[in-house]
C-alpha cells in the first residue's frame, strides 16, 4: 500500500505545477525574443526597398516579391521612354522590375554561388564520410597502435584558426593552381570534416554490438562483406547524421571561402554581404538570400534534434 | 549435455567447406591491412592538408617573406618575427581585446545556457518545440548572422535601436551599437550570446538528466533544502558538462573571424578587432607571410596549450 500511496503523492524529482507554469513561460519568452531576429530577416525579404528602410522600421507592410526578383537579377536603370518603347513586359518579374524605372538585363550570380554551395557542400560531406566511415570502423574494431594519439591528432587539426591554417593553404594551393577551384575546397572542407565524421561515428559503431559481426564472420563472411552487409545498415542512422553535420560545415563555413577564393569557387556565405543595389546594400535582396540559405539549416535542426548533442561535442557527450 | 544438431548439418558439410575456402581466399586482406587500409586515407589527407602546410608555416615563420613584394630575396631572419610580434604592444592589445571578449561571451552563455537548462528541465509541456525554435541560432552561419545582425543595428533603420528606444527613451537615431568606441566590444557579445548560449544549453541540458532520481530522493529524505539540493547534487554532477562546453567555446570564440568580421570587421578603430582579424589583416592584406606565420603558430600553440591544461582539469573533475 505505501507503495502505491507513494506514486500518487507529490514527487521530490518532478517540478510543482506552478514551477512548471513558471519555467514554461520564461523559457517561452526567451524563445520568442531569440527568434525575432530570423522572422525580421524573414519579413524584410518581402518589403520593398523603401520599407526596409523606413523610419521607424515597418512590422506591418505591403508584401512584395521584389527582394527575391533583385537577388536573382542584374537590372539597369533607364528612362521612362526607353521603357516605353519596350515590347510590354510578359512576365510578372519583368512588370515588377519596370515599375520602379529598371529593366532586368540578365542573371544575376547567385544562382552559381548556390549550386557552388551545393556542389562543395555534398562533395566534401561524401569524401568525409566515406573517409571517415572506414577510419571510424578500425577504430572502433581494430587494436591500432597509439590508437588514442592518432585520434587525438585527428581532433586536433580542428583546433587551428582557420585563418591560420589559411596561409598555408594559400601558397600550396597557388603552387598546385587550386585556389578558387572546387575541388581545392571540397579536398579543405573533407579535411576538416573528416575529424568531426571519425570522433562521431566511432562513437556509432561503438554502439553496435560486436556479436553480430562475429556471427556473421563465423558464417563465414569476409570481414568486408561483414562491414557491407551487418555493420553499415545498423550504422546508418549514424551515417546520415555524421553527414548533415558535415553538410552544415561546408554550408556554413565563411574564412576559408573568403580567403581562397574569389569567383569560380564561391560559396553563397562571402556571397551574401555583397549583395549591392544603388546606394549601398539592397537589404530585401540579402534577407531574401538569406532567408533561402538558411531554409536548409532550419529543416535540418529539426531532422537532427536527437543527435544534435553529439554533433557539437565531437561525440563527447551521448545522450 | 545436449548439443544442438541442425538439421542440414551432414548434408551440407560440402557447401560448408566450399564457402569456408572461398571465405580464407578472400580472407586474404588479414584484419591488420584492413586496418591500415582504412585509417591511411583519412591520415594522408590530413598530412597533405594539415601537417604539411603546418611544417611549411614553420618554415617560412623564420623568414622575411612578403608576397606583396617577392621581388625582394627572402631572408632567413631567425627568431626576429617571433621577437617582434611579442614585444609589439598592438598585438599584446588585440589579444587582450580578444581574452575580454571570450571571457565575457563564455560567461554570459554559461549563466543564460544553464538558466535555460535547468528551467527547461522542469519539461513543462511544449518544452521539446521550443527547446529546437531556441537551437536554431547556433546552426546558422556565423559569417550569416553577422551581416544581418548589421541590419538589425543600424542606427536609423534597424529594429534593434527602436526597440531599445521604445524601452528607455533614449532616441534610436543617437547611438550605433557598431559603430561607437564604447559599444562595438559589447554588440559582438552580445551576438555571440545570442548565438551560443543555445549550445550550453543543449551540453548542460544532457547533464542535469544524466543525475539519477534517487539522488534528489534520498536528499528529499534527509530534509535538505531545494538550495542545498543545488549546491551539493545538481552543480556537482553538471560540472563536467558545463566545463566541457566551456572549453569548447573558449576555443570557438578564441579563433572567432567570421561573424565579427562580417559584424563590425574589427572597428570602430581596432575596438574589437580580434586577434584572428588581425591575423587576416596581416597575413591577406599587408601580406607579411612570414611576420604571419609566427602569428599563426603562436596562436595555434596557445590555443592548443590552453586546452590540454583545461582537458586535464577537465579530468580531475570528472573523476571526483
Amino acid at each position: 500500500m505505501t507503495v502505491a500511496a507513494k506514486s500518487t503523492a507529490h514527487s521530490v524529482v518532478e517540478a510543482s505545477p506552478r514551477g512548471k507554469a513558471f519555467a514554461g513561460a520564461i523559457v517561452t519568452l526567451y524563445a520568442v525574443i531569440a527568434i525575432l531576429p530570423l522572422l525580421w530577416i524573414a519579413a524584410t525579404a518581402f518589403k520593398s526597398q523603401s520599407d526596409a528602410i523606413a523610419y521607424p522600421p515597418k512590422v506591418i507592410f505591403q508584401p512584395t516579391l521584389e527582394g527575391y526578383v533583385n537577388l536573382f537579377t542584374v537590372r539597369t536603370r533607364q528612362t521612362r521612354e526607353f521603357i516605353g518603347n519596350l515590347p510590354p513586359a510578359t512576365t510578372w518579374y519583368d512588370r515588377l522590375v519596370r515599375q520602379h524605372d529598371m529593366v532586368i538585363a540578365g542573371p544575376s550570380k547567385v544562382v552559381p554561388r548556390f549550386i557552388n554551395s551545393l556542389v562543395i557542400g555534398f562533395g566534401s560531406t561524401f569524401l568525409a564520410v566515406l573517409l571517415g566511415t572506414l577510419a571510424a570502423y578500425a577504430f572502433s574494431r581494430f587494436r591500432i597502435p597509439l590508437a588514442d594519439d592518432l585520434l587525438f591528432f585527428i581532433l586536433s587539426t580542428r583546433m587551428m584558426p582557420p585563418v591560420a591554417v589559411a596561409i598555408p593553404i594559400y601558397l600550396m594551393y597557388r603552387q598546385l593552381n587550386l585556389t578558387d577551384t572546387k575541388i581545392g575546397m571540397i579536398l579543405l572542407y573533407t579535411a576538416v570534416n573528416v575529424s568531426l565524421a571519425v570522433w562521431l561515428l566511432k562513437g556509432f559503431i561503438d554502439e553496435i554490438p560486436r556479436e553480430y559481426e562475429e556471427a556473421a564472420l563465423v558464417d563465414g563472411y569476409t570481414r568486408l562483406q561483414a562491414l557491407r552487409k551487418v555493420v553499415l545498415p545498423q550504422a546508418v542512422t549514424g551515417i546520415a547524421a555524421t553527414a548533415i553535420f558535415c553538410l552544415i560545415f561546408s554550408w556554413n563555413e565563411y574564412a576559408f571561402a573568403v580567403l581562397l577564393t574569389s569567383g569560380d569557387a564561391q560559396t553563397m556565405p562571402p556571397f551574401i554581404p555583397f549583395i549591392i543595389g544603388e546606394g549601398g546594400q539592397d537589404w530585401p535582396a540579402v534577407a531574401a538570400a538569406t532567408t533561402l540559405f538558411v531554409i536548409p539549416i532550419v529543416l535540418f535542426t529539426i531532422l537532427l534534434r536527437r543527435h544534435l548533442l553529439r554533433g557539437i561535442t565531437f561525440g563527447a557527450v551521448r545522450k | 549435455m545436449t548439443a544442438i544438431i541442425h538439421p542440414d548439418a551432414g548434408t551440407d558439410r560440402v557447401g560448408e567447406q566450399a564457402r569456408y575456402n572461398r571465405a580464407r581466399r578472400v580472407r586474404g586482406l588479414s584484419d591488420r591491412s584492413i586496418a591500415w587500409l582504412f585509417v591511411a586515407p583519412t591520415i594522408a589527407l590530413l598530412l597533405a592538408i594539415n601537417i604539411f602546410p603546418l611544417i611549411w608555416m614553420i618554415r617560412l615563420s623564420f623568414t622575411s617573406l612578403n608576397l606583396s613584394m617577392s621581388y625582394l630575396p627572402t631572408r632567413f631572419v631567425g627568431l626576429d618575427n617571433y621577437s617582434d610580434i611579442l614585444t609589439d604592444e598592438d598585438v599584446w592589445a588585440r589579444l587582450q581585446t580578444t581574452a575580454s571578449f571570450v571571457i565575457c561571451s563564455v560567461a554570459l552563455q554559461v549563466v543564460i545556457g544553464f538558466g535555460l537548462a535547468l528551467l527547461i528541465n522542469r519539461q513543462f509541456r511544449t518544452h521539446s518545440f521550443w527547446t529546437t525554435i531556441i537551437l536554431l541560432p547556433m546552426m546558422l552561419s556565423p559569417a550569416v548572422v553577422g551581416n544581418f545582425w548589421t541590419l538589425l543595428f543600424q542606427p536609423q533603420i534597424g529594429p534593434f535601436n527602436y526597440v531599445v528606444g521604445l524601452l528607455t527613451g533614449i532616441p534610436p537615431s543617437s547611438f550605433s551599437m557598431t559603430g561607437e568606441v564604447a559599444l562595438a566590444p559589447w554588440t559582438i557579445v552580445l551576438v555571440d550570446t545570442w548565438m551560443w548560449s543555445p549550445y550550453v544549453m543543449l551540453i548542460c541540458l544532457a547533464g542535469l538528466r544524466s543525475i539519477p532520481d534517487y539522488i534528489y530522493e534520498a536528499a528529499e529524505v534527509d530534509r535538505a533544502s531545494s538550495l542545498r539540493q543545488f549546491w551539493s547534487i545538481t552543480l556537482p554532477m553538471v560540472m563536467p558538462f558545463l566545463m566541457l562546453a566551456v572549453l569548447f567555446r573558449a576555443i570557438e570564440n578564441f579563433k572567432m573571424f567570421d561573424m565579427v568580421n562580417l559584424l563590425t570587421s574589427g572597428g570602430p578603430g581596432s575596438t574589437t578587432e580580434l586577434v584572428s582579424i588581425t591575423l587576416k589583416r596581416a597575413a591577406f592584406e599587408k601580406w607579411r607571410t612570414g611576420y604571419s606565420s609566427a602569428l599563426a603558430i603562436i596562436l595555434f600553440v596557445t590555443v592548443f596549450g590552453a586546452a590540454n591544461i583545461y582537458v586535464k582539469v577537465l579530468n580531475r573533475v570528472k573523476q571526483r
